[in-house]
Parts: structure tokens; sequence; C-alpha cells
């Protein structure tokens, strides 16, 4: 099913593309494929970057893709990062624009309480389990 | 004529598959005689005629016949051999051919080799076997037909995606399909155990070395994709938590835990209902990640190939076999007794540990995956990502992991904790140590420092079981959960190392101009235009020195373009020494006449996937182990077979 | 049926929730487009240097003095982008201001593209950085947004406008009080 991820891959690349052809001839933003001088301030926008979604992409992240627009963010990131803004300020500004769509990491809110509260629920039916299986010596 | 021939022998194999559903059923029912006999042959039939069928196409494909649509939109006559070849699976319709082929072979070959279970258990998995075939003989009959012909033969085709066009990709689908599909046989078997109510020891052990066939090629198939996208995709990245690849996890998972809870139910006749159970859903979440992926229903943005009614169909087939196996399940369950208790401190109680643990997680995974589509249907789009799956695996992973490393030192049954105090403490203190060792050593994640710190001693837990043993005459399969166990360690080893140490270089380099990243001098010596058969490249030569070595050697990454389809990919260029890998990227040229070079350093991220082979050995050791075991016993009952006929001979009966 | 039967139904009603949750999906499929969140916010500082040499730049100021108009995204490199420029022409001939936005864009390309399919902008920000592009939550070339007289975002229309679209964001110009 591999394939299939590349087959979607190469779909959504073709389809963008209609921009493919007629890609944008503009050299990538400063920041895009260049890191920040200071390797603590790099380690962080990379670590942010892992976690935005490239927009255009399927389902990739920005730090892992050759689309300009994800070039760009890349560059949004690390020049806010060296500007000294944190990664979570970073992140915010981005979902205030997108949603929580941008985001790979889900917060915690009225929409996606069940992603934290089923995993608690898991726990305790794997619990239960193996209490009822292990417990009662025999 | 190959293509009306290909689709007469698939239409032929779909009648043999209605036939031996009716004959199972109606020997089922009782009214057996003749009928039940015809049940095997024809099983065999109609793997041979779906072979023949999935050849046919390969030929046009091979061929490169232009009046097939398939072949048109989807092949080149300018293409290497090698991916006219691998151009038949890698679309949809051909895909699903395989499929369908795969499943109609594992179902000959169950119906040529399978005798130990009871006739009427078989009878009732080759009918389940057929049932399952014949949905997805229609599917492909009437929604996704490979063979359908041009009115009018094209001039040329439209060539495969230059990213599809890979030797690993080339053999990595079928590997995967043999894994998926394989799994069909364990979902037979359970829903055919279910209905005779025939569930014990032996049903465990037919199942087992099937599941570890479909198991063995779904970890390579899984390993070898993780390395596709790893060298292929250009960035680095090897496992990414899309649905694409949740897709081909989940059955991983559930096969997992399959093998081990058989393992339990075979040696001690508990789990029984469990065991089905994951019989049924092991397979089921083969389809399901089929569902997902062939609906585009979970691919957001640039949604591919949505097509409503072929995920209609599909879904239409799910409901049918797994809502009708889970029925069977919840109405037959209630009547297999669950069998054996036993203790916390036992084999057992270990492998109970982890087959919860494994189902938590594929809970997880499964939860993640379909989550933005939950939230879709109220009007809110989220992405669920590796900050959600890492931890919140990892709740479930740790403790699996620490128990793994237990578990094969306890006996069955009943054990006491003393007898393995000393071996917990010594591989606990390893753990201890190399905690308080990487704390110092240098910052990283929370989940890169516990799970380096934790594959260390895994790997020696994984060994301790051959302590004390003698080594000849040590079953198979031990060695198999030995060589498995400890290639899980050496995979985890390779994916904390990877992400706690990689050092990456981003890099605008003059000819000449040399980079340091990590150990490694890399240097740019040229840019050089080269062609293959269908595509130019430009290809930057670098020599790489490690440390202050003399010698360097010499590594070529390209940017590709292809011109059927006009695509650009990146190929990497890779330099591996025992301790890592060197990996090269070459980008454009700057407007100042630099070239983007993007380098990593990725100390140990080779050990992923030699760990996943190893684990992959591991299963087909213990396969060779089970087969062996069940080929004397053959031998064993056909000697005495014999001897019983002499006896009467000499008897003068 | 045996003591504790239920659970053994839990497997079929997750499988249950599971189907007629893709089931709904299927035949009523969601919005695919990622929908910018900033509807009904102000628009962000900025100011971009004119992209074209007869027309001014663009800065959140000048979209704030009392007249709602079209924000524009566009390039000269997208294919849609041609294909809306009738449309675009058409709403300038009624009177809509129209407030271009070239993302990623050569000032040579941009004179081709305009000399080629007609200019119906006021003012042309060159947008080299995308930085206006995420300032507003835009995820793709072309899109149009509607800014009322405060400067503050109303409505995103995503994809290339239609002749059938025009007549919707008139309407849309007219809420947002023109």
């Amino acid at each position: 099913m591999r394939l299939l991820s590349a087959l979607c891959l190469a779909i959504s690349l073709l389809l963008s593309g209609a921009a493919l052809s007629a890609q944008d001839s503009m050299p990538p933003a400063p920041y895009a494929y260049r890191q920040l001088d200071d390797p603590d301030k790099e380690a962080e926008a990379k670590a942010l970057m892992e976690t935005l979604r490239c927009l255009k992409c399927q389902g990739q992240s920005i730090a892992d893709s050759d689309a300009p627009m994800a070039g760009d963010m890349r560059h949004q990131v690390r020049t806010r990062i060296e500007a000294g803004e944190s990664p979570d300020e970073i992140r915010d500004w981005l979902v205030e624009r997108y949603g929580d769509y941008v985001s790979f990491a889900p917060r915690f809110d009225g929409a996606t309480w069940p992603l934290f509260a089923l995993p608690v629920v898991i726990v305790a039916l794997a619990l239960g389990l193996l209490w009822r299986r292990l417990g009662r010596r025999g | 004529m190959i293509a009306e021939f290909g689709l007469a022998a698939l239409w032929l194999a779909a009648a043999l598959a209605g036939l031996q559903l009716f004959a199972g059923a109606i020997a089922l029912k009782g009214r057996a005689g003749e009928l039940s006999r015809l049940v095997r042959p024809v099983a065999v039939m109609q793997g041979a005629l779906t072979a023949v069928s999935f050849a046919a196409l390969v030929m046009l494909f091979l061929r490169t016949d232009l009046s097939v649509k398939l072949v048109v939109a989807n092949s080149h006559s300018a293409k290497p051999f090698i991916y006219k070849l691998a151009g038949t699976w890698g679309n949809h319709e051909g895909s699903m051919l395989l499929w369908v082929t795969v499943m109609a072979g594992m179902g000959a070959l169950i119906a040529l080799l399978e005798r130990r279970l009871p006739e009427r258990t078989m009878l009732a998995t080759l009918a389940t076997q057929a049932f399952v075939g014949l949905g997805f003989y229609a599917f492909l009959l009437f929604s996704s037909n490979p063979f359908e012909r041009l009115p009018m033969p094209a001039a040329e085709g439209m060539g495969l995606n230059p990213l599809l066009q890979d030797i690993g990709l080339a053999f990595h689908p079928p590997t995967l399909y043999l894994g998926y599909v394989g799994l069909s046989v364990a979902f037979s078997f359970a829903v055919g155990a279910l209905l005779t109510g025939e569930v014990g020891p032996t049903f465990a052990r037919v199942m087992r070395p099937w599941v570890l066939g479909a198991w063995i090629f779904l970890t390579i198939g899984i390993t070898a994709g993780s390395y596709w996208a790893y060298y292929e995709l250009g960035w680095g990245g090897w496992w990414f938590w899309d649905p694409v690849e949740n897709a081909s996890l989940m059955p991983w998972l559930a096969g997992t835990a399959l093998l081990h809870s058989a393992s339990v139910l075979a040696a001690r006749d508990a789990l029984r209902a469990w065991t089905v159970m994951l019989g049924v859903v092991a397979f089921s979440m083969s389809m399901i990640g089929t569902f997902l992926v062939r609906s585009g229903i979970l691919t957001s943005v640039h949604a591919f190939a949505v097509d409503p009614e072929r995920g209609s169909f599909i879904l239409v087939l799910l409901a049918i076999y797994i809502g009708g196996a889970l029925t069977l399940f919840a109405l037959k369950a209630g009547s297999i007794a669950e069998g054996a208790r036993f203790s916390a401190t036992s084999r057992e109680g270990a492998l109970v540990f982890n087959n919860v643990m494994l189902s938590a997680i594929l809970g997880i995974v499964l939860l993640g995956t379909l989550y933005p589509l939950l939230t879709e249907a109220f009007g809110v789009k989220v992405s669920v990502g590796p900050p959600y799956f890492n931890p919140v695996g990892a709740i479930f992973a740790v403790p699996m992991l620490v128990v793994m490393a237990v578990g094969p030192l306890l006996r069955w049954r009943r054990d006491a904790f003393a007898r393995v105090r000393k071996s917990v403490i010594f591989v606990g203190l390893i753990f201890a140590l190399l905690l308080a060792v990487l704390l110092f050593w240098r910052p990283m994640g929370l989940l890169p420092w516990l799970g380096m710190a934790l594959s260390v001693p895994l790997a020696v837990a994984s060994v301790l079981p051959l302590r004390g043993r003698n080594l000849g005459h040590l079953p198979l399969s031990v060695w198999g959960m030995v060589v498995a166990h400890f290639g899980l360690a050496l995979a985890l080893f390779g994916m904390a190392a990877d992400s706690a140490l990689t050092v990456e270089k981003l890099a605008a380099a003059r000819i000449g101009d040399s980079t340091k990243v990590g150990p490694w001098t890399v240097t740019l010596d040229s840019v050089e235009p080269v062609a293959g058969p269908n595509w130019i490249a430009l290809e930057g030569r670098m020599s790489a020195t490690y440390r202050d070595k003399a010698e360097s050697s010499v590594i070529a990454p390209q940017a590709r373009s292809f011109w059927a389809p006009p695509q650009q990919t990146t190929e990497s260029a890779l330099l591996t020494r025992w301790n890592g890998q060197l990996y090269a990227v070459l980008g454009d040229e700057t407007e100042d006449g630099r070239w983007q070079l993007r380098l990593w350093w990725k100390p140990f991220v080779t050990c992923i996937w030699f760990g996943g082979l190893l684990v992959a050995l591991g299963g087909f050791l213990a396969l060779l182990g089970r087969v062996a075991v069940d080929l004397r016993r053959r031998v064993a009952v056909r000697k005495i077979a014999a001897r019983k006929e002499e006896l009467e001979k000499v008897q003068g009966r | 049926m045996t003591r504790g039967g239920w659970k053994f139904w839990l497997p079929l009603a997750l499988f249950a929730f599971f189907v007629a949750l893709v089931g709904t999906q299927l035949l009523s499929p969601a919005q695919r487009e990622v929908e910018s969140a900033m509807i009904g916010k102000p628009l962000p500082q900025f100011v971009l240097a004119a992209a074209s040499p007869d027309r001014p730049g663009v800065a959140a100021v000048d979209l704030k003095d009392g007249k709602p108009r079209l924000l524009n995204i566009w390039a000269s490199w997208c294919i849609p982008c041609a294909a809306e420029a009738p449309q675009l022409e058409a709403l300038q001939k009624q009177g809509v201001d129209i407030v271009g936005v070239a993302i990623r864009d050569r000032p040579e390309d941009v004179a081709a593209f305009l000399a080629r399919y007609g200019n119906p902008y006021s003012r042309i920000g060159a947008d080299n950085l995308s930085e206006v592009q995420l300032g507003i939550g835009s995820s793709g070339v072309p899109e149009t947004f509607i800014v009322d007289g405060k400067g503050v975002i109303r409505y995103q229309h995503i994809g290339d406008i239609r002749p059938e679209h025009v007549p919707m964001l008139l309407e849309k110009l007219r809420e947002a009080g023109a």
C-alpha cells in the first residue's frame, strides 16, 4: 500500500502541477533551504517544521516538501524563530490563519478531546482486561 | 486476443468461486455426498485460472498493447522492461487483479496442502475463502475491469509515474499484497472455525504457519516501503504516519497479535475467542486499509482518484464480510469456552499482556487515522500526525517492549519470578545505566532517549532464552523468536538513533566548495548532465571524506526530469558505513551560480531496515520450524499406517 | 445468551459506527479545500512593493478607506488565473475595485501576463515570500477575498472565478457595504 502512497503523492504532484508545468521561476525564499546560524534555534525551528502541514502536499510536513509554498512557510518559521518568537507562538499564528488543519499536533479542545480521552479509555480497558485475565491466579 | 483470454479466465474463476461456495455450503448442511469432494479441486482450479488471468495482463503490459485502456493509461513503449512489468500492478485495476490472484492462490494452497483440520471446518474455510473472493471478483469485473479495450488503439501510452519507476517499487507491491491478502486465510479459518465451533489447539496450529507466511511478507513489504520512501522522497524521512502507511501498519499489528495469541491457544488451549477475533480483525484491517486508500476518502487536499462508485462498492463488500464475520462472532463466541486460566508470571501471562498492548496500539493508529474524518463530518478540519502518534503509541509500546524482554524467559503455565530475577535485574541495570549515560551525554527528546536506552537491554534480553540451552537441538521456532525480537530491538535502536543523532546541513555550494556535515567533509566536484532511458538529469558529483581519512568516496545525487509523463524527481545518493548513512540530495542552482545541497549524516539509520528484515527472518525461521515439525508428523503418521498394513498382511487377513 | 455475551457485540458495534461514518462521508464528501480561518478578522499589517510599473503596491492601510473591494491572490505562472481573467475584467467594469497580490512572481512575467489577459487591478503588490498569502490564510492561487471598508476579511473564494460566480461575488460585496 506504500505504492499507493506513492501514487497519491505522485498524482497530487501532477495536480498541483498544472502548477508544475508552470512552476514559478522565483528563487526560493532565503530561509527555505538555509539553516539558522544558531544550532539551538535551528533545532527548534526544525522540530516545529516537522509538525506543520504543507498545505499543498499530500500529508507531508513542510520539513519534507519541495513545494514553493512549503519553502515560504519554512522561511516564515526560521525568521520568526530568529526574531525570538517561541515555536508555540508561531504554531498559534498559523492555526489562527488556517485552523487546526495546519498543525499535525492536535490541540485539546472541543473538537479533539476524544483523541485524548479515548487513549485513557483504552488504558482503562487494557488494565481491566489484564486484571480479569491475570489478576485471579489460578 | 490476450485481453479477451485473460478476461475469460477471470470470469471462469469467478464462476468456480461460486461453485466452491455452493458446494461447501451444501456440504456443511450435512448433505455432503459427492459435492463436498468437489471443493478442493475447484479451489485449486480457481487459483490456477486467476494466475492465468494475471499472466495475461502482464503480457499485455510487456508488449505495451495500446488497444487496452489500462496499458495506455499506465505504460509507455519507451519504458525499461522492468517498469513495464511493474506497471502491471502499479495502478488500481492491476493491483486489484493481483489481490484476487493472491486470494485465489492462497485458497488453492490450503486446499492442496492443509489436511490437519476436521474436514467440515476445512470445507467451511474454503467456502468462506470463495465467498470473500466472489465480492472482489465482482468488484474487478463490474467496476475495475483491467482488460477493457479502447474503441481505437492509442498512438502511445501515457507512461508510469516517475516516482514509481524504481526498482524497489517493482517488487514492493506484490510483497505487500501477499501479506495483506495472505491474511484472508486467517479470516477464512476463523470464520470456518466459528461456523463449526471447532476452536482449539489444532485450529491454532493449522492457522499459525499461514499467518506467519503472510506476516513475513507484510513485514518485508512495510520495511521495504519505508526504505523506499526514505531514499526516494529526498528528505530523509522514513515514516510519516500518513493514512496510507497506517493502512499497512494496522494489519501488521493485528497479525503480530494474532501470531502470539495463536501460540497461547496452541500450547495451552486458552484465548480461544480472542484468537478467532484477531483472525477476523487482521484481514478486516487489510480490507479497511484498502478501502480508505482506494476511496480517496482520507486524502483531503488534492484528493486522488476520488471515486464514490468504487468507494461505495468496497464499502458494501466491507459491510458484508466484516459485518457478517463480526455478527457470527457475536453469536457464536459465547459458546466457545475461553479455556484454561493462567497466572501473571507465566509465558502466556506475558503473551496476553503483549496482545492487549498491540491491540491498544492498533486502536490508537485506527483512531488517529480516522479522527480527521470524524471531525470533517462536523465541518472541522484537523490533522493528526507524528506529534500525536509517537507519544500516544509509546504509552503502550514501552510497557509492551519491557514485557517482551522478560516474557520469553518465563515458563508456560506458572513460573516463579525468583527464577528469572537475576536476568531481569541484569537487563534492568543496563537500562538504568544507559538512561543515565545518555542523559549526561547530550540533550535529546524524551522518546529517542527512552528508545535508545531501551533498545540495548532489549537486544540483550532477546538472546537470553538461548542461555543454558543446547544450541544444536534448539527448535527452529525458538531461534525464530530470538531473531525476531532481536530485530525489533535493532529497529528500535535505529529509529531512536536517527531522531536523536541526525545531523542536517543545507548548503549552497560552488563547484569546489567543501561542506562539513557531522564527521563528513563533502566536496562538490562537478555538476554534469547525464541521460537515462526515459529521463535526463543533472548529476552532482561529490567526494566525501569520513573524519580525517585519506581516501574519499564519490557520491552522485541526481535531479531527474522525466518526459513521459513530464515530471521532476530527486534521486538521493547514499553512502553507507557500518555506523550510519551519508544522505545527499542535489537541489536547484541559485541565481549566483551555486548549487543547493541537502546533506544528512544519519547515525545507525540502517538499523531500522536491517532490524525489520531480521524480524521477517525470525518469522521465516519459525515458519520453517513449524513446517518441519508438521512434515515429520506426516511421515510418522504414514509410517504407522504402513506398519499397520504390514502387520495386517503378516496376520494374513 | 451466555453471561457477558454483550461484549461480543462490541466489535460489531464499533464496525457499524465506522461504516456509518465513512458511508456518510462517501455520500456527501466534505469540503476538500482548506478554508481561511481569517474570515471576520481584520487584515494583518503588511506593505508590498509594486509588482508592475504602472500600478502602485499594496499595504493593509490602503484597504481601510471605507470602500469594500476584492483582494485577488494570483500569479502569472498559474493557469487557472488566466482562466478567471475575463471574470475579473467583468467585475472591474461593474465598478468593483480589485487589488492584486502576485505570488512569487517576476516583474517581467507579471507585465507579460497583464499585457495578454488584461489588467483589472487598481494596485498590485509583489508577495515574493508568500507573506501576505500566509498572513490571510490563503493556501493556493487563485483565491479571491472580499475585504470590507474597515479592512476586515468578509469572504474567501477558493479557485478560479467562473462566470456563474460573478453575481454571487457582487452580492457578497454589497453585503460588505458597497
